[in-house]
């Protein structure tokens, strides 16, 4: 039978795909973004297997909140990746140092 | 006007001449400028005559007046505040009287300087400061009144302030005071620490039964607290009294104008350490070994400045060195527990001094500032007022019966031979020997100025001339004063005069047995034509005036023959040597050592720039870590993400 | 093995190999689509968990919305492929490395701290997920509800305005002036004085 570390160590394994997601595509906003989407996603299956075992419901709604403020960030995050392709001409984040002490 | 107001008005007339000139000098004319200088000081001197007359109508009962009180520490207070009695009033008298001439004869000599309201500003303070310093009631103000008399010393000693010599004489006498300074100004300390008070009130009630405290200075080393303050007061006196050693100060002051010399250092400023130890009587009587230390330091002074005299050619430092010699004579009276001689010295030496040295002024000016004695000679016939004057100032000098000089120092060779201080007996002799040297000295400067042959151009010769009735005035009045003023010797000295404000114990019995011998004013003068001193003056005398009129040739021959003695007499006993190159140099030195080491090496170089390069090391380590890359940020989040699993797992 | 065992397991397979391929693909629209796999597998794994209205609402709003958003972008900015996909190689066995250990470390912690427990009894109720959730959200969790509301709300104003440009030479209309116009704007009446015989006859 299925058990709660089954569904921890799916979310564990896909978090650090996400990681790993984040590492190789350095330069690519969208991927970025997408990698924060999966761990995003591996934190919820976190909760909702808690949730489920636990047999309380309020795991799931903070899912559903999660899933409210991801798809905020999403929906922000691709408005600024679209104004800085139009100010810079490309998405490379090598090109965004704006932040370098 | 009581005598509180008198007091007040005393010390604050000057004060306010010397800020309105000081201040609005440049709206003046100079004849304002002298105007209201004079005037200060004149209304000091007047206010100063009244509270003499006031203090004689109530019998010089002290009188002691809280002005302002400054601060409260605890139970310590601080404040400014007048202590009138009969010493203080015969120095408000002298002083104020000296200044007073001076500041008339300043009208003739600084004429035409640009710095001449400056001058006055400066003369008129310094009679505010030296007014502070007798008049005070407690330490602190009498602490000030030194320190601002030195202030004003060191701003006329370099009143030519371009002059090279001037700038190094008047940092010479500042560092020099200051090192009398730290002994007093240790012995305040110790008088506040062990009284807690400032008051001389409080502080003189106290003392007769400190005698046998003892200051613990370190485990191993304990002194007797009375001797040690004594000590330290006494260090201060040296300095500001310019006794040996702490003397190099006062032949280097003669750089400032001539009216200073008379006033400052020759009348006045030089007498506070005299006046302070008078005036700490009821605390020297306490201590043997001071007064001692005291009279043994007098006499040396007294007897080899004196000696140093004999080689100068400056007519200036000639009057300076003999400036010295009385002032040691002063200090050997002081030892002798003789207070009141030491004053009274003091105050015949504060004419007849005033007198040579503006005397010498106004040979100066005649001269057009020629100083060198050597160039000189036969003045007599050109300056009458001046060479008659001088002669009295000289009389006065050397002790000649009748003139006042005689009065104050006849008596202290006898006070001294009376005296039962240790060592007495050495010191009569030291200072007896004294009188020969005096006079030698004083007529050899005497002749060689105004008898013999002019020792210039007949041209330079025929333009001397009478200095004006400005130079003049002063030089008669004090000239009047130094012959009458050793007359009021007998209520002085053997009255009561001194009785409420100098103490002296009955076991010192120097004035005692003075008093014993002394039958009158005549008796002491017509006495004073057998004694010793007497054939050892006249001996001076002719010995002067064989060598500098009748044979030329014995000092030159004596220079030769004698060349050892003249070369250390000639180089001041090396004193300026060891000051200069010992000292200063060292001083120097180690200054410059510390300032490589300690401050540029070890301050500015390891902790100031060192922090500053060892954080901007650190920091342009730490900045690389800020890329600005997303990914190096991500990238610290997973370690930190790693290290806290790894604490939870580690946990479990 | 149970049946819900062996969904378990081929839909965790699926899901890992399309989240690899989704962090190795050159084209960011097959990383996407990958995720859009992502999430429809996911979906699956939380309908085990008894999830449904949250599994549902995954595949509505993530992929329905969000992930046709990431296609849009993806396919609307002309992205040169070669350039962001430099350092990908470079840096391929640094993030093996790491997610490697990370796997490692949470597997360790998740067996460390003994979680492979069954499910906890919990009282049978005839009430549907959706009902459930839904009366928990609108009881005890009504202010953080509105306050996502509101942070929607704010990223939808978010980005409209970072997106929106106004072009110098774009021509628009504005219905606010175009219905406050009055007659004097438009028509201006100019009183010609008759022009004679002289023009007419230089015009023939």
């Amino acid at each position: 039978m299925i058990t709660l570390s089954h569904f921890l160590v799916l979310g564990a394994i896909l978090f650090s795909l996400a990681v790993a997601g984040i590492f190789m595509n350095r330069k690519n906003l969208i991927v970025l973004l997408m990698s924060i989407e999966l761990m995003l996603l591996a934190v919820n299956i976190n909760f909702i297997a808690f949730s489920y075992y636990l047999g309380d419901i309020a795991g799931q709604v903070f899912v559903f909140f999660i899933l409210t403020v991801a798809a905020a960030e999403a929906a922000i995050g691709l408005a600024i990746l679209v104004v800085v392709f139009r100010n810079r001409g490309t998405i490379n984040v090598q090109d965004l140092n704006e932040m370098k002490g | 006007m009581s005598v509180y107001e008198l007091s007040l008005l005393t010390v604050i007339a000057p004060l306010a001449g010397a800020i309105i000139v000081g201040l609005f000098g440049r709206a003046l004319t100079e004849a304002q400028a002298h105007g209201i200088a004079i005037i200060g000081v004149l209304v000091a001197f007047i206010a100063s005559v009244f509270i003499f007359y006031e203090m004689y109508l109530t019998n010089f009962d002290p009188q002691i007046f809280d002005v302002y009180q400054w601060a409260v520490i605890g139970e310590f207070s601080l404040g400014i505040g007048f202590l009138i009695d009969s010493l203080t009033v015969i120095m408000m008298i002298v002083v104020t009287f000296v200044s007073l001439m001076v500041h008339i004869y300043t009208i003739g000599y600084m004429h035409g300087d640009p710095g001449y309201k400056r001058f006055f500003s400066y003369i008129s303070l310094f009679t505010f400061a030296m007014l502070m310093l007798v008049m005070s009631n407690n330490f602190l103000q009498l602490f000030f009144g030194w320190e601002a008399v030195g202030l004003v010393s060191y701003l006329l000693i370099g009143f030519w302030y371009t002059r090279p010599s001037a700038v190094f004489a008047n940092l010479k006498a500042f560092l020099v005071n200051r090192v009398g300074d730290f002994g007093f100004l240790l012995g305040i300390a110790a008088i506040a620490a062990t009284t807690s008070s400032m008051d001389y009130e409080v502080i003189f009630n106290v003392a007769p039964h400190l005698g046998a405290e003892v200051l613990q200075i370190s485990d191993d080393i304990q002194v007797p607290l009375l001797t040690f303050i004594c000590l330290a007061l006494f260090v201060g006196a040296m300095g500001k009294s310019a006794q040996v050693p702490l003397h190099v100060w006062l032949p280097d002051s003669m750089e400032g104008p001539t009216p200073i010399s008379a006033l400052i250092h020759a009348a006045t400023m030089v007498t506070a350490g005299i006046f302070m130890v008078a005036r700490m009587s009821p605390i020297f009587e306490y201590s043997e070994t001071a007064l001692m230390f005291v009279m043994f330091t007098g006499a040396a002074t007294a007897f080899f400045m004196g000696l140093v005299a004999v080689v100068q050619d400056d007519i200036k430092k000639v009057v300076a060195y003999s400036t010295l010699s009385q002032l040691g004579y002063m200090t050997v009276a002081l030892g002798a527990s003789a207070y009141s001689l030491a004053i009274f010295h003091l105050y015949t030496h504060a004419f007849f001094k005033a007198l040579l040295f503006l005397a010498a002024g106004s040979v100066i000016i005649a001269m057009h500032h020629e100083q060198n004695i050597r160039k000189m000679g036969g003045l007599w016939r050109r300056m009458p007022i001046t060479y008659v004057t001088s002669l009295i100032g000289t009389l006065a000098l050397i002790g000649f019966p009748a003139f006042s000089g005689f009065f104050s120092k006849e008596s202290i060779i006898e006070a001294v031979h009376l005296s039962n201080v240790k060592g007495a007996q050495y010191v009569y002799w030291l200072v007896l020997s004294g009188v020969f040297i005096t006079a030698f000295y004083s007529l050899r400067m005497f002749l060689l100025v105004f008898h013999g042959k002019p020792r210039m151009s007949d041209d330079e010769y025929s333009h001397v001339k009478e200095t004006p009735y400005v130079v003049t005035l002063p030089l008669i009045a004090l000239a009047i004063c130094s012959v009458i003023a050793g007359y009021v010797m007998e209520p002085l000295i053997f009255g009561t005069y001194f009785d409420q404000s100098i103490f002296v114990l009955d076991s010192h019995p120097a004035i005692a047995n003075l008093q014993a011998q002394f039958h009158g004013v005549w008796a002491f003068v017509s006495h004073g034509f057998v004694t010793k001193a007497f054939l050892l003056l006249v001996a001076g005398v002719v010995l002067a005036a064989i060598c500098y009129l009748v044979v030329p040739r014995i000092p030159e021959v004596a220079a030769r023959v004698l060349s050892i003695p003249y070369r250390v007499l000639v180089h001041k006993y090396g004193f300026d040597w060891l000051f200069i190159k010992g000292f200063a140099r060292s001083g120097v030195g180690l200054g410059k050592g510390l300032a490589a080491l300690g401050d540029r090496i070890l301050i500015d170089g390891a902790m100031v720039n060192g922090t500053a390069s060892l954080v901007r090391g650190i920091a342009n380590q730490v900045r690389k870590v800020q890329t600005g890359y997303l990914y190096s940020y991500a990238f610290a989040m997973i370690v930190g993400l790693l290290a806290l699993l790894t604490h939870f797992y580690l946990q479990s | 093995m149970s049946i819900q065992l062996s969904v378990f397991y081929l839909f965790a397979a699926v899901m890992v190999l399309a989240a690899i391929r989704m962090i190795t693909a050159k084209n960011p629209v097959h990383s996407a689509l990958s995720l859009v796999l992502v999430f429809f597998t996911s979906s699956v794994i939380w309908l085990l968990m008894e999830a449904e209205f949250l599994a549902i609402v995954l595949v509505l709003v993530y992929v329905g919305a969000v992930m046709v958003l990431f296609l849009f972008v993806v396919m609307m900015l002309d992205i040169n492929i070669s350039q962001i996909r430099e350092g990908f190689v470079r840096f391929l066995p640094t993030a093996t490395i790491v997610s490697a250990i990370m796997i490692v470390e949470l597997v360790l912690v998740v067996v460390s701290k003994e979680l492979d427990y069954a499910r906890a009894a919990v009282p049978a109720t005839d009430i549907s997920n959706t009902q459930a959730l839904g009366e928990v959200l609108y009881t005890d969790y009504l202010l953080p509800f509105e306050v996502a509301a509101v942070i929607l709300l704010v990223a939808i104003i978010a980005a409209i305005v970072l997106t929106l440009r106004q072009r110098p030479q774009t021509r628009y209309q504005n219905p606010g002036e175009q219905v406050k116009v009055k007659r004097a704007d438009r028509i201006r009446l100019v009183s010609l004085k008759s022009e004679g015989k002289r023009s007419e006859a230089k015009r023939s």
